[in-house]
């Protein structure tokens, strides 16, 4: 019942808060908002804001689904009759409802309709007005998005409903929630005593929002006077501020690590696949960047696939099927370059640096030539979208932790790969003594092929993770390429923890000298440390020491 | 190579004084008009510039479907920069030099049109340069049927200012670091000082070309709109690096009802390679969206559509530019009677067309256009809707009032100015 009346309640209030009216009954008022509904058709933006804010006065939830469907963009008039209509896509025609009852309406095509256009101030106003037709909710999650959503008006009335509202919520974490945010709006509240108790409700919210809020409380006016009159509220409010300062630094620092270990895990991504062709076989493998593009293509058309193919609630999956798709179209690739050129050129390091040069060029232009010159569109899927809000104000996204994780998994995937495995140890063994190995009746040839497969594999599955953070166009390998090598000379060629500790340590570096260098001097900086490292240590951070270094 | 421009200047010369009776040069000797297309087909342009191309091949197609210019067929001829700026300034000098074009389209980057600048001056070509840009320049040489920044750039942060626009206090200015951005931000500051906004109310922020990590400038952007006044981004941010940017932006939880993000450089063709749903209600500003509700608007589109065979194919405003600018060169050169460079020009300035945008634009005298400006909110479909609009076209102004240098300097390539950047008129009076 709550629901129901508690709308008509607040619509009272409103009516008598805002306008200074006598409240309109709320039985009578069914011609009133069958007006107001009409009026959203308006060509005019103000006429609509009209609209939108006498329905937020009336109160009455049956305005919700309008108010949704101008926001998403699905109300429109029928040409015909100029009729306020809600379409929704049907096959083949749209299938048109009214937007007060909900009745059927038939369906019109797409030519005999026109949207009715929201713009941001609208959608503004939409939000402020659901808001408060939605805080008689039954739904509790939905008061109390509600209640956050007036609270973002700072103005006295606000805080009147939001009074009035808590009188009746009975969740408890509503209420909490309904607490701070009118304590918010009582910093400015002209009674010392409903100040100091806002300080008090507030002194575990330690947001950067209330230390905006709090500025007027301690700030000085220009004649050396204090702009807050009563000293127990200015003690409490400095204070506070100052706790909030404290957790503020170290909130970015951890903010900043995590955007450097992000970053980090890219490139680590990125670099991976660079050290088991270059640190591992010694072969400068320009073309390192295209097989990490081709991952990249690999998770569009897969994505394509399942898009034509599959229905749309295992779309999500599309990216943990691309994963293994990338690493053979990658790895066969590779394994074909192998044994097609570079394999004739072992030993001649210039030589292979300008034949896979030449590589990288002419994949580009294949796939330039077969999907177009234009970016193409890989999508994150549902769960990889949004954010994860650990302490308010410290927003870390889906994507970057997926790819944080991955990034590690296939590190330890591959450590394990060489360690255990009887592939890893004839690698392993090719690499330090090749006629040694031969003469144990490993088939070198084949360890070879196979170990580029793999470096060029694990590119395209890093192709793959970094699809989602960029963009897929056909020179997206030629951003990485100069990253790659950077990370497996400074880590140390030809070991695994070396480019994990190389990723990272670059990452975060790079990271935490943005914010005070900018993201144009901040590269610069890093590249100068890096030649710096570079001549005190010649062979990176993990330099391989005894036989394997002198190979 | 000298010998030879002097020696087709010589016969342009002589004919221009022979008049039409005479054939005079090279150009006139032969059947059909040349124009030239100075588009990269490939390299990092390419996605951009090779659109242009098709647009004018069009033009030309239809053109000559109508029976051609001046009673001859009008032939396209083509040529591929390669996204190279020296190799534009050369390609330029073949087209005027060896082909003997009438006029050449073509450029899309700054740096390209700076570079084939000194080349049209030399050989006296004739240009139509169709993107917006940053102003500043105005040469005899050149049309610029694109959008001078204050029609763009500070109508749309006047829109952001008013009510309508959400009266957005808190500014950031955003771009890639190069030419454009810099100097788009340093006109946007200056006018945004004089509008009262304080000193620091403005950040400015520049990244590198294709730039992809954006985590911490948007932790800082958010950190800035925190201040509690309204706060909105103005991008300048070019090309490439704009997927990841949006996207950070959209899972970093912010909307375009709390931080809005105006861009000058995203287009139609530009949205069709991003998933726009978390882009709804970020704003741009252009002359011309492919919205535009009027007949010649649709007519605009089927005739583009038709010709690239692919009804998916979106318009946009370099192409709506390059369609003015194509229709305006044919019409000087029939008023003219001729294609000679300098009586086409003479014709150019008060030439009027009838653009999709749906207003007549005319050329003025400083070489730029008076067009619309229209600012529009992405759609899901990838479109922009058009939320806002000037209610005629506005004059462009070559050099910015807003530069204390720049606004002393007059354009006006007409009597008594006759300059393009000039602090008094070359001729005083008629002695």
């Amino acid at each position: 019942m709550l629901h129901r009346s508690l709308p008509c309640f607040l619509a009272l209030f409103a009516a008598l808060a805002f306008l200074g009216l006598a409240a309109p009954a709320c039985a009578a008022s069914d011609a009133d908002l069958a007006a107001a509904v009409a009026k959203l058709g308006e060509p005019g933006f103000s006429e609509k804001l009209e609209a939108i804010e006498t329905l937020a006065t009336l109160g009455d939830t049956r305005a919700v689904p309008a108010l949704q469907a101008l926001t998403d963009g699905n109300l429109y008039l029928r040409d015909a009759d100029n009729l306020l209509v809600v379409a929704t896509e049907g096959d083949p025609d749209y299938r048109l409802s009214d937007p007060l009852t909900g009745a059927a309406l038939g369906s019109a095509g797409f030519a005999e309709l026109s949207r009715v256009i929201a713009n941001n101030r609208l959608r503004s106003a939409i939000h402020t007005a659901l808001a408060k037709l939605q805080i008689g909710d039954p739904d509790p999650t939905r008061r109390l998005a509600a209640a956050q959503e007036i609270a973002r008006d700072n103005a006295p009335e606000t805080a009147a409903l939001l009074s009035e509202v808590l009188e009746h919520e009975t969740n408890a974490g509503v209420r909490a929630a309904i607490a701070i945010s009118l304590a918010k709006i009582n910093l400015s509240s002209e009674l010392p005593a409903e100040r100091l108790a806002a300080l008090k409700k507030l002194s575990d919210t330690l947001t950067l929002e209330v230390r905006t809020l709090l500025a007027p409380l301690t700030s000085a006016n220009s004649d050396g006077s204090f702009a807050e009159p009563d000293p127990t509220v200015r003690k409490e409010a400095s204070l506070l501020v100052s706790r909030i300062d404290r957790r503020l630094v170290l909130q970015d620092l951890a903010l900043n690590l995590f955007q450097g270990i992000s970053l980090g895990s890219v490139l680590l991504l990125a670099a991976v696949g660079l050290a088991i062709t270059f640190g591992v076989m010694g072969v400068i493998n320009m073309a390192h960047g295209e097989m990490i593009m081709l991952g990249a293509y690999t998770a569009f058309c897969v994505q394509e696939a399942f898009r034509m193919w599959l229905p749309e609630s295992v779309f999500g999956l599309y990216l943990i099927v691309s994963i293994p798709a990338a690493f053979v179209v990658a790895g066969l690739v590779g394994i074909a370059l192998e044994r097609g050129i570079i394999r004739f050129l072992y030993g001649r390091p210039l030589e292979t640096l300008l034949a896979t040069w030449g590589i990288s060029l002419i994949l580009q232009q294949v796939v330039r030539s077969v999907f177009g010159a234009p970016n193409r569109e890989v999508s994150n899927p549902a769960w990889m979208t949004g954010a994860f809000e650990p302490l308010p104000g410290m927003v870390l996204t889906w994507n970057r932790i997926s790819i944080i994780l991955f990034a590690l998994a296939v590190l330890v995937a591959i450590g394990l790969l060489m360690r255990f495995t009887s592939y890893g140890l004839q690698m392993r063994a090719v690499t330090q003594n090749r006629p040694m190995a031969a003469a144990m009746g490993i088939p070198s040839g084949w360890v070879d092929a196979l170990t580029f497969g793999l470096g060029s594999g694990i590119a395209g599955v890093a192709g793959v993770a970094l699809s989602q953070v960029g963009n897929v166009s056909p020179n997206l390998g030629q951003t990485y390429i100069v990253d790659s090598f950077m990370v497996v000379v400074f880590g140390g060629v030809g070991s695994l923890w070396g480019v994990l500790a190389g990723a990272m340590s670059l990452g975060i570096v790079n990271k935490i000298l943005e914010p005070y260098a900018g993201a144009m001097l901040g590269k610069i900086l890093v590249l100068v440390l890096l030649i710096l490292f570079i001549q005190k240590r010649p062979r990176g951070l993990f330099a391989l020491r005894g036989r394997a270094a002198e190979a | 190579m000298g010998f030879k421009s002097i020696g087709w200047r010589k016969l342009t010369l002589a004919g221009a004084v022979a008049g039409l009776a005479l054939a005079g040069g090279p150009a006139a000797a032969e059947d059909t008009i040349k124009v030239g297309v100075l588009h990269s087909l490939s390299g990092t342009m390419a996605i951009s510039e090779t659109t242009l191309k098709d647009t004018i091949l069009m033009m030309v197609d239809d053109l000559n479907k109508k029976g051609g210019l001046l009673g001859k067929k009008v032939e396209a001829v083509v040529v591929d920069p390669a996204s190279n700026w020296p190799l534009f300034a050369e390609k330029a000098r073949e087209l005027i030099s060896r082909d003997h074009v009438a006029a050449v389209f073509g450029c899309w980057t700054s740096v390209s049109r700076k570079s084939v600048l000194p080349v049209f001056e030399e050989l006296n070509g004739l240009l139509f340069y169709p993107v917006q840009y940053e102003g500043e320049e105005s040469s005899k040489n050149v049309f610029y049927t694109g959008a001078a920044p204050n029609q763009q750039a500070i109508p749309a942060v006047e829109y952001l200012m008013s009510k309508e626009g959400g009266s957005v206090k808190r500014w950031v200015l955003a771009g890639t670091d190069y030419v454009y951005p810099r100097t788009t931000n340093k006109i946007l500051e200056a006018f945004l000082l004089s509008k009262g906004v304080k000193k620091e109310d403005i950040m400015i922020n520049y990244t590198p070309f294709g730039h992809s990590d954006w985590q911490t400038i948007v932790a800082e952007i958010k950190r800035f709109a925190s201040a509690g006044k309204k706060t909105a981004v103005v991008s300048t941010i070019n090309g490439d690096a704009n997927v990841p940017f949006y996207k950070e932006l959209g899972n970093q939880g912010i909307k375009a009802t709390d931080i809005p993000v105006v861009a000058f450089s995203v287009g139609e063709e530009e949205l069709a390679g991003i998933d726009t749903k978390p882009l709804v209600g970020h704003l741009a500003a252009w002359n011309y969206f492919m919205s535009v509700n009027n007949p010649d608007n649709k007519a605009f589109i089927k005739q583009w559509q038709t010709y690239i065979k692919n009804p998916k194919r979106v318009t946009n405003d370099p192409m709506e530019a390059h369609y003015i600018g194509f229709k305006m060169w044919t019409q000087a050169v029939l008023q003219a009677g001729t294609t000679d460079v300098d009586a086409v020009r003479q014709a150019m300035y008060g030439q009027k067309v009838k653009s999709p945008s749906g207003y007549d634009i005319v050329m003025n005298t400083n070489h730029h256009l008076s067009k619309p400006v229209m600012i529009g909110e992405i759609q899901a479909n990838g479109q922009f809707e058009i939320v806002w609009q000037t209610k005629g076209p506005i004059k462009a102004q070559a050099w910015s009032p807003y530069i204390p240098e720049s606004a002393k300097l007059t354009a006006d390539w007409t009597f008594p100015w006759v300059c393009g950047n000039c602090t008094a008129p070359k001729y005083k009076s008629y002695q």
